[in-house]
């Protein structure tokens, strides 16, 4: 069967989903192949961050490439909401990373500094708050006694990333898009035809967005690009009360009470198994920064993958080879998810990446290994 | 309803009143003895709900067990003096100060 | 601490296993989350007195267990095995772990769930659970306690309870028409295995002179306002509606696989159960070099069988760590796998003639009972692209809750294959991992150490 599209984007998690989304809400015929259940869905393992934090320490363009997302986060969510007819918990009134210790405090105000210093600045405005200002942000949260500071960012925020998920994939529906969920595709032929079982699509366009599995099916266009598996483990408790009312970098309450503690960094891991020892280093942490949670039990945990550039930064690029074919891959989906339904989409619909992204093109590496 | 014929030798309090139990018994077990069914209410909906599998894989028998909430109460053997108590939704943490 | 064999569950294949590796000169770990030995079968066995043989031959399996030197470990939940060879395990409140060079579950079988309407409602629960109150806390059914379902455990249950004075309003027995039919080519074969049909039909005729009323039902609902009051249940054509205190369920049981799942272990799909199982071969050894599995974990058989199995798997154990020359592991265990066959025989028969029932809630029926998610809503995310169990928590919180799909995983399969229209074996089941019971943050926090993070403290 064959059917023609504008754009066929491979891999419906949170990038795939996003820039479909995008080209579907700009009125191009867009097919997202999808899946589905078996997949290593690194959109699985989200926190669920809308994080500005940190990002682009030492890249000054990727601190800008997040502080567009962000700008744009508020728009997308209430299109989301509004096409897909359901809350996402979207939620934007700060971010927190803890110190612990005195090293950890002086560590932390340190990195802040750094990046205020940096051409450009940070993604968002970051505040430093010591003990006492922590415990005027957060009247009545039960900091434990080793918390000396945190930097709070008060733009940043979280969502629902399952509700998300299924958000953009509801409203690209809705947009008249062609949610394809079914077997890996095996196959991307310049052209474009992209081919899963017995299945052909055509596409003029073609948006290699496969997480993991990105680099065997860019290959096949021409591009040469680098991911591998960075394992993060994940731990939920039962339902709490309300406890923690501004998300961190490693701990968070949602909207149904439940806390969930991360994240790992697990280079070249390629099982979504959990650990002991990971999850007892987060359960650990967790406890020293709100010790009444020594007693809430653990519910679940888990493992997922993120894909990994060299250099932790996204890619993004147009093959040279086959113009038409693009790859976007990134660990971020979900706060760089309003960038990649605006601009990113906005790009690949044109034919011209937006400069914004210049600095992502997996030429950099080269020219690192010269 | 389930019952036994002869009271247990030993007390438990129940919401405040003495309840008979058997020595080795679960909490969930002795509070069945005594017709009590609804041992809490969900935090989702505010459904009451009791014991359902008995054997700690159902996590329907929750109830606060000497000041803990999310005991599964059929895992818990009775001891003279315990108090148990119906747990509203996702209960208490022990140490936490009002938020 | 380290040992040859740690033995996960204290019931007919755990003693056995233990027994019998303890004799191999194994040292062997069992853990069980039990205050005592004897599983579910054989529940707190030591605490009442034996009623008759097959209570005598488990007292006689458990007091060989006490003496064969196995270090046993009572009132330990086990919530995380390592492939490696580490199992975890919460005791009193603390995290605990050993070293395992095998590790045998034998966590046993779990009650298929049968949701029906209101079957959330207090007063409504599992045969399995009145048989725990029956032998633990020694209640018995008195007024307006209804029995709904099929199987041998039902059967038997109502029989242990009459023997213990207590009172059954009714039974309804909810299997299709036509069971014994499909069961009958299975039946010569059956008749080959000892004693499980005289059982049967002894326990069936008991029911009958007591004369407890066995109705052949269907749609059966549980109805009430904040417990249960009433069951409702369509008979001989017409609806009937009767006051009742408590409601018992059964619909057969089936492998837990909850370890063996998060374990990453291979299962196979058995359509006649309709159920997933580990995957093993005869000597229980799992797809996985150090997980071995035995009992009704590792296929429905019965207590008989599991004991068989235990005794196997501990010599096929014993030869794997060099204790034993497979010429003699092969002569000890020629005649117990005979003897597990000659049990076996019987299943084909029972697995057909208490066949699972259909599942095919009413959309307002809750499948998903820790995260109240009814069949309804599941239906609905199909209809939005959901291909599968895994897929559903981005649009329901269905298997999110405490019991980690214990209670929901398989009508949850079927309701997803139903609306889909393809095979449950085809649905990916809920994906797992550890840990598998709760434990607290505390408790894990206190196996961390700071300084040697991989080492993890000793305990």
């Amino acid at each position: 069967m064959t059917d023609r599209f504008d754009v066929a984007v491979i891999g419906g998690g949170m990038v795939g989903s996003a820039i479909a989304l995008g080209c579907a809400r700009l009125g191009a015929r867009t097919a997202l192949l999808d899946e589905g259940d078996v997949a290593l869905r690194a959109a699985r393992g989200n926190f669920g961050l809308i994080w500005s934090q940190g990002k682009g320490d030492g890249m000054p363009a990727y601190a800008a490439w997040t502080r567009e997302s962000l700008r744009r986060w508020d728009c997308f969510a209430e299109s989301l909401c509004a096409a897909a007819g359901c809350d996402i918990g979207y939620r934007r009134s700060g971010g927190l990373i803890f110190a612990l210790g005195e090293e950890e405090w002086a560590q932390r105000q340190e990195d802040v500094r750094r990046l205020h210093n940096q051409e450009g600045g940070p993604s968002t405005p970051v505040r430093l708050l010591d003990r006492r200002a922590l415990e005027e942000l957060l009247p009545g949260t039960p900091l434990g006694p080793r918390v000396f500071g945190a930097s709070l960012a008060p733009e940043d925020g979280h969502v629902n990333p399952l509700l998300l998920l299924r958000g953009m994939h509801t409203a690209f529906r809705a947009l008249g898009g062609e949610h394809r969920p079914g077997p890996a595709v095996t196959a991307v032929r310049p052209g474009f035809t992209v081919c899963r079982g017995e299945e052909r699509i055509a596409a003029d366009r073609v948006v290699i967005a496969a997480g993991l599995g990105t680099p065997k099916l860019a290959a096949m266009l021409g591009m040469q690009v680098s991911v591998h598996p960075v394992r993060g483990q994940n731990i939920v408790t039962e339902r709490l009360p309300p406890l923690l009312p501004l998300p961190a970098s490693a701990i968070r309450q949602t909207a149904e009470g439940v806390v969930q503690i991360g994240v790992s960094y697990e280079e070249n891991v390629w099982e979504t198994a959990t650990t002991v020892t990971e999850l007892a280093r987060m359960a650990a942490r967790a406890v020293q920064v709100l010790p009444p949670l020594a007693c809430a039990r653990v519910v679940r945990a888990w493992g997922a993958l993120r894909p990994m550039t060299p250099d932790r930064y996204p890619i993004y690029a147009q093959s040279r080879v086959n113009p038409g074919a693009y790859v976007a891959v990134c660990h971020s989906g979900v706060t760089l998810a309003a960038a990649h339904a605006g601009p990113l989409a906005e790009g690949i619909l044109s034919g011209r990446l937006p400069d914004s992204v210049a600095a992502f093109r997996p030429e950099r590496f080269l020219a690192d290994a010269a | 309803m389930l019952t036994r014929p002869e009271r247990g030798s030993i007390t438990i309090l129940f919401e405040g009143a003495p309840l008979p139990a058997r020595p080795g018994e679960s909490v969930a077990s002795a509070l069945l003895a005594a017709g009590i069914l609804a041992f809490r209410t969900t935090a989702l909906s505010g459904a009451p709900r009791g014991p359902f599998c008995l054997m700690g894989a159902c996590f329907d028998c929750l109830a606060v067990v000497d000041g803990i909430s999310g005991v599964q109460s059929c895992l818990v053997p009775v001891r003279e003096g315990m108090r148990i108590e119906r747990q509203r939704g996702c209960g208490d943490l022990p140490g936490e100060a009002a938020a | 601490m380290t040992v040859d064999l740690a033995i996960i569950g204290a019931g007919p294949a755990g003693l056995a296993a233990a027994t019998e590796a303890r004799a191999l000169g194994l040292s062997v770990l069992l853990l069980d989350e039990n205050p005592g030995p004897g599983g579910r079968i054989w529940q707190a066995i030591e605490t009442r007195p034996a009623k008759d043989a097959a209570d005598r031959a488990a007292l006689a399996a458990v007091r060989a267990f006490r003496a064969s030197g196995a270090e046993a470990r009572f009132g330990a939940t086990v919530w995380c095995v390592e492939p490696e060879g580490r199992v975890f395990w919460s005791e009193g409140g603390r995290a605990h772990v050993a070293k395992a060079e095998q590790i045998l579950i034998a966590t046993g079988a779990i009650e298929r769930p049968l949701p029906i309407p209101g079957w959330t409602l207090p007063g409504v629960m599992t045969v399995g659970a009145a048989q725990i109150a029956l032998k633990t806390g020694g209640l018995v059914p008195s007024d307006q306690v209804w029995l709904a379902g099929q199987g041998p455990l039902l059967l038997l249950y109502a029989v242990q309870a009459l023997a213990a004075s207590g009172r059954i309003a009714g039974v309804l027995d909810l299997a299709p028409r036509g069971a014994f039919r499909r069961a009958l080519a299975h039946l010569p074969r059956a008749l080959r295995a000892p004693s499980y049909l005289g059982r049967g039909i002894a326990w069936r005729l008991a029911l009958r002179r007591a004369g407890i009323p066995w109705i052949r039902a269907s749609r059966l609902r549980a109805e009430g306002e904040g417990r249960l009051e009433r069951i409702r249940f369509v008979a001989a054509g017409e609806e009937h509606v009767r006051p009742a205190q408590i409601l018992l369920l059964h619909d057969g049981v089936v492998p837990s696989v909850q370890m063996t799942r998060a374990l990453g272990c291979a299962h196979c799909w058995d359509e006649s159960l309709r159920c997933w199982t580990p995957k093993t071969d005869p000597w229980g050894r799992s797809s996985l070099p150090r997980i071995v599995i035995a009992g009704d974990g590792a296929g429905i058989g019965g207590a008989a069988v599991a004991a068989l199995s235990g005794r196997i798997a501990a010599l096929g154990i014993a030869e794997a760590l060099g204790r034993l020359g497979a010429a003699t592991r092969d002569s000890a265990a020629a005649p117990l796998i005979a003897a597990r066959a000659r049990h076996l025989a019987v299943r084909p028969f029972l697995n057909a003639l208490f066949a699972p029932l259909p599942v095919e809630p009413e959309d307002d029926t809750i499948l998903c009972r820790c995260e109240e998610v009814t069949a309804g809503r599941v239906r609905e995310a199909v209809a939005l692209g959901c291909l599968g169990a895994n897929q559903l928590k981005a649009f329901t919180r269905a298997g999110m809750g405490p019991c980690q799909g214990r209670m929901c995983a398989a009508a949850v399969a079927a309701v997803i294959a139903a609306a889909r229209g393809v095979p449950e074996r085809e649905i990916e089941p809920y994906r797992l991992r550890f840990p598998t019971k709760p434990l607290t943050l505390g408790e894990l926090a206190a196996l961390y150490d700071e300084a040697e993070p991989a080492a993890l403290q000793a305990t």
